[in-house]
């Protein structure tokens, strides 16, 4: 079932016209702005807390939204700034959560690690390392109690392989076939320790065989490959409600976090450079130019369309006020 | 008003609520086939099926958490402990999950949840088995914490807290699910969560307790009725909001208070109600606020050894004759 090369067929049987070009190549920008401009405001002391960037992951998020309906839901732990915006969200106020402001998606309460948007279906935003699968599993259990075809994606990491969360999910997930597809991006390193120091099997999309249900590793740097592995785990979920375990070979150029800035004990630059090599970005813009899909100047509009707009959400962050003292004592209870 | 046992009201309650709202559904091991470990879900599938009454693998952190997705998107889930001591287990999913998500949300993502099932001292269930849970959850902000001392309680507060927005933790008890009791059988009927009762009228110690303990406590206020003693019991239900304006005003009005809890005393409820009675009535008060509590030790197997580490009525009433300095008299 692995199929770890990327398809390399006809970009027609892709279905890779100009405007999927321009809208991943859009978005896998957006989100490496996004993150670039949010670690500069860490460094000028506007973003607190912890700070993870998805800087290199980018194909994955966007692959897998690409193929999303808006009423279809994610979820994702802690570095799910991408995830949360390839769903949909506004830059604006993706990044004053990120400055702590009262125009944040969650009013300045969550922060970085804690985005949740209701409008786009982005369900968190979970900073437990695994806590956020069996609430997938749940989102899904209710999409299937209503009856409806909407499908749950669950984002995490190779860290949340080795929590019992992980295995007890997966396990009532392909019992009670829920509409959830697990897609684990494995970036090699759960914070300092690599898989090989955390997990007995390596091969996390193996772990799939042994709950019985659908599983298979795609080349995450590779967003049209990403793209095309989710399309036909949500199709499945779709139809028949089968879930999904899916093993996206990534990798995160920068530190586990901000305070990880070298990301350099556990692993070595050399490693880093190499990787840097598949740089989903370069790579796609490099697909989408020479059979002339996009021209340079399509993709030099794009960026710049980016920057402008990243520009903008760091102004809108930055004149957003800080939310007022009550707040801290609203939204602890519900009230009728 | 109908005559059942505390075991038969919840029951009734889950079924009421069930039939009245069909995104209410229950969850958990062995609720379904089985009938329940204690048969509070009887009967349950064969009316509602295997939709709504849904058995699980033996994985608390997992059906719990999949219970909160499914409230995150709108339904109402009762997920059953088969006993609380478990719910250890689904403790991150409860205070980093349930109890947070509104929260750390902004108040996008409300979680109305219910955690139900027994807690607290049983029969010889040893150290594992017997511990007073509450104490793990009342501490969380954003958590509603209930302990139903009566049938009538255990219906109209279990159906509160599945018709609340909000997580609720709600503790029964196997020593008191055989306990008979007058219940209304109005489906209607509803007890708000929040609101404390004077279960018996004094003037002269106001006894604060709980769940097994308060039946105690009213076994010791009858002996000492006869010496001359008048002691007002309240049972604060809900524990998590906490009705501190009915317990402070039967403090105000009898000028002393003893606090009675099964578990553990360190850091306990008894401590909680005692520095709350200290800083709203410390002028009214005649006398410190005594703490009879559980033992500061697991729960012993042993049938005399288990009976030393929970209050008895007799620890009960010497308390409140020193309270009332009436020692030896």
């Amino acid at each position: 079932m692995a199929k770890t090369m990327p398809e390399r067929k006809g970009h027609s049987a892709l279905g890779l016209d100009a405007e999927l070009a321009r809208r991943l190549l859009y978005t896998m920008l957006l989100i490496r702005r996004f993150e670039e401009k949010a670690a500069e405001a860490y460094t000028l002391g506007k973003v607190g807390g912890f700070l993870h960037l998805y800087i290199g992951q980018e194909a994955v998020a966007v692959g897998a939204s690409s193929v999303l309906r808006a009423d279809d839901y994610a979820i994702s732990a802690y570095r799910e700034h991408g995830h949360c915006l390839a769903k949909g969200a506004d830059p604006r106020r993706v990044m004053a959560e990120l400055f702590g402001r009262r125009d944040g998606l969650s009013k300045g309460k969550g922060g970085s690690m804690h985005l949740f948007d209701r409008s786009v279906n982005f369900l968190g935003g979970h900073a437990i390392v695994g806590s956020h699968l069996p609430l997938a599993a749940g989102a899904a259990f209710a999409i299937k109690y209503e009856g409806r075809d909407a499908v749950v994606v669950c984002y995490f990491g190779d860290g949340a392989v080795a929590q019992g969360e992980f295995h007890e999910s997966l396990n009532i997930a392909a019992l009670w076939k829920l509409p959830v597809i697990y897609l684990c991006e494995n970036n090699r390193y759960a914070m300092g320790t690599s898989t090989d120091r955390a997990l007995a099997q390596t091969e996390i999309w193996k772990f799939g065989q042994t709950y019985g249900i659908p599983s298979e590793k795609v080349d995450g740097m590779d967003v049209l490959a990403v793209r095309a592995v989710v399309g036909r785990a949500v199709a499945r979920a779709r139809q028949d409600k089968t879930p999904s375990l899916i093993e996206a070979d990534t990798y995160r150029f920068r530190g586990h976090s901000m305070r990880d800035p070298a990301g350099a004990v556990y692993r070595t630059k050399e490693e880093v450079e190499h990787e840097k090599e598949r740089d989903p970005i370069v790579m796609f813009r490099e697909r989408v130019l020479t059979p002339g899909i996009l021209t340079e100047a399509d993709v030099r509009a794009l960026e710049k369309d980016v920057n402008d707009r990243i520009d903008e959400a760091v102004a809108f962050a930055d004149a957003s006020p800080e939310p007022p003292d009550e707040w801290l004592f609203t939204d602890i209870y519900k009230e009728d | 008003m109908a005559v059942m046992t505390y075991r038969e009201a919840l029951n009734l309650a889950l079924r009421e609520e069930m039939r009245r709202d069909p995104s209410v559904f229950v969850m958990g091991e062995e609720v379904g086939l089985y009938e329940g470990a204690y048969k509070v879900t009887q009967g349950l599938l064969k009316e509602f099926g295997p939709k709504r009454v849904v058995d699980t693998p033996i994985a608390e952190s997992a059906f719990t958490g999949i219970g909160i997705g499914a409230a995150v998107l709108g339904l109402r889930p009762v997920v059953e402990m088969m006993t609380f001591n478990f719910a250890l287990l689904a403790l991150d999913q409860i205070v980093n999950s349930a109890a947070k998500m509104f929260y750390m949300s902004g108040g996008q993502y409300s979680v109305p949840i219910v955690i139900r099932g027994p807690g607290g001292p049983a029969a010889q269930l040893a150290a594992q088995h017997s511990q007073s849970m509450e104490v793990y959850f009342y501490h969380v902000p954003g958590l509603k914490v209930v302990r139903p001392t009566t049938p009538m309680d255990a219906k109209g507060l279990l159906k509160s807290a599945i018709r609340d927005d909000n997580p609720v933790i709600f503790i029964e008890a196997e020593t008191l699910y055989p306990v008979k009791g007058e219940v209304p059988e109005d489906p209607d009927f509803v007890i708000p969560l929040g609101q404390a009762i004077v279960r018996r009228e004094g003037t002269d110690v106001t006894v604060i307790a709980y769940m097994g303990m308060m039946y105690r406590a009213m076994e010791a206020a009858d002996e000492l009725a006869k010496e001359g003693i008048s002691v007002e019991l309240v049972d604060p239900r809900t524990l998590r909001p906490m009705d501190v304006e009915t317990i402070i005003g039967s403090v105000r009005k009898t000028h002393r208070a003893v606090v009675v809890e099964a578990g553990a005393g360190f850091a306990g409820m008894g401590s909680e109600i005692a520095a709350f009675v200290t800083e709203h009535a410390f002028d009214d008060l005649d006398a410190p606020v005594e703490r009879v509590t559980g033992a500061n030790a697991p729960m012993p197997y042993a049938r005399n050894l288990e009976k030393l580490k929970t209050p008895s009525k007799d620890k009960i009433a010497a308390a409140i004759r020193r309270v009332c300095n009436a020692n030896g008299s």
